[in-house]
């Protein structure tokens, strides 16, 4: 096997701009995932079990379906029917961001759940209202057990966005299949793609791992 | 001060609690003790409303909390409590621990609140952990912070919920020392223990609960050296 740096350096310029790409459409679905995630996560544990249904269909929903299927929808259904026409990437953000707040959620919600009751009683037996004692007591806590499962989301979801190539969004592997389709060549896009990838998650655990350990109480 | 009437609590089908009377006066030492699932902590646990009552009235310096209309946070502020798993929350020193709800809730300012807490845990013999973190502390250590995180609302009445049963034996002492100091100062105290010597030596009335009922209720002297029901008896010579 003969690697053609040639035809590498040819492309440098899009796998640069396809890592961008895959770097904001992370981003953006993880900021949005998140704030979904936590709405979701909070309607679920609603006592009230109207509330609590329609919250528990939404990630029944999107943890049961392949999210391929779930990109396919929104690109080709559900974009258009509110749009008129299809965006690639507004799809991508939408059923990225949609995927990953069914996964967030079950993390904020098994996070607070995770909290001995006694810290709520004891803030409530300061006479802290409900809101007071999840913004000063159960998130602080809540929070720092959710950065490990949050952080795998978070390298689940960077990976995933691969998947945004068959709608023909131009992040990383849209330009390792193009390099392919040109040159016939397989061994230099994949595992350059997967190369960048794989910088980009291991940055993140790294990443996590010193949120992790700064946030330790001892 | 206190004035509970025919307090009921059930768990679905399990009465816990079948119609309970109490009046506690102002700085009265009262002492709850009885057998595990008697519905000692559970009574406890009604007069500041961490438990739902299901029928009775529960009044607090005339206000009745189980009203709807009753701001229960308001109460809550008047009446401290102490737990037997500590619950001190992890993520915040010693100080803050204390400091956080006089801040939060009273409003006072930070360095009123910071003045305060070094006041309560000279008091409680703790000020060189101020800036510890709770997961250091020994068991007694804790529950003398949650006491003082307590006292730190100013509170008029102190419910302790069996304080020194998680705690090794060396340091129950400690905490009784506490306790023993508050109600020497006037404090209205509702204790649910199992240290018959506090009970004995601190209490001004000793509550013998079993069965969701008060079965027997006198001063302490007459209800250890002369019990009159027979559940008392039976209870008392087993833990004496």
């Amino acid at each position: 096997m003969e690697i053609r740096w040639d035809i590498l350096a040819e492309y440098a310029p899009f796998f640069a701009k396809g890592t961008l790409l895959t770097i904001g459409l992370s981003v953006v679905s993880i900021i949005i995932g998140c704030i979904l995630g936590l709405f979701i996560g909070l309607g679920k544990m609603s006592k009230n079990k109207w509330i609590a249904l329609p919250f528990n269909i939404y990630v029944t929903f999107f943890r049961g379906t392949p999210l391929l299927v779930q990109i396919l929808l929104v690109h080709f259904g559900l974009v258009p029917l509110l749009l008129g026409e299809t965006n690639g990437i507004t799809a991508a953000i939408t059923a990225l961001s949609l995927n990953s707040a069914a996964y967030v959620s079950e993390i904020f919600r098994a996070g607070i759940q995770s909290i001995d009751k006694g810290q709520m009683e004891a803030a409530r037996s300061l006479g802290m209202n409900h809101q007071q004692a999840m913004r000063l007591v159960i998130l602080p806590q809540a929070f720092k057990r959710m950065i490990p499962p949050l952080g795998n989301e978070f390298i689940v979801l960077i990976k995933d966005t691969s998947l945004v190539a068959g709608i023909a969004v131009k992040e990383l592997l849209y330009w390792g299949q193009a390099l392919q389709g040109q040159y016939y060549r397989v061994w230099e896009p994949y595992l350059t793609a997967a190369l960048i990838y794989l910088v980009i998650t291991f940055s993140l655990s790294l990443l996590l791992s010193k949120l992790e350990r700064r946030l330790t109480t001892e | 001060m206190i004035e509970v009437q025919n307090l009921k609590k059930t768990f679905g089908k399990n009465e816990v609690l079948k119609k309970i009377n109490v009046t506690i006066k102002p700085q009265e030492v009262v002492v709850v003790i009885g057998p595990s699932g008697s519905g000692k902590s559970t009574f406890l646990r009604c007069i500041n409303l961490l438990e739902t009552i299901t029928d009775g009235r529960v009044l607090i310096e005339g206000v009745d909390i189980t009203d709807k209309k009753t701001d229960i946070n308001k109460i809550r502020t008047e009446v401290g409590m102490v737990f037997q798993q500590f619950n001190l929350f992890p993520h915040k020193t010693v100080l803050q621990n204390i400091m956080l709800a006089p801040m939060k809730v009273r409003k006072i300012s930070e360095e009123k609140a910071r003045a305060k807490g070094v006041e309560l845990l000279a008091k409680v013999g703790l000020a060189d952990k101020a800036d510890a973190y709770p997961d250091s502390l020994s068991g007694g250590q804790k529950q003398r912070v949650a006491i003082a995180r307590a006292l730190a609302m100013e509170p008029k009445i102190m419910l302790f919920d069996e304080p020194t049963s998680a705690l090794d034996p060396e340091m129950v002492g400690e905490v009784l020392e506490v306790m023993k100091q508050l109600a020497k100062e006037g404090m209205t105290m509702v204790v649910v223990t199992h240290e018959m010597g506090f009970a004995r030596e601190v209490g001004d009335r000793v509550l013998f609960m079993d069965g969701g009922v008060i079965v027997e209720e006198n001063v302490p002297k007459e209800l250890f050296e002369r019990p009159k029901e027979e559940r008392t008896q039976a209870f008392l010579s087993k833990v004496l």
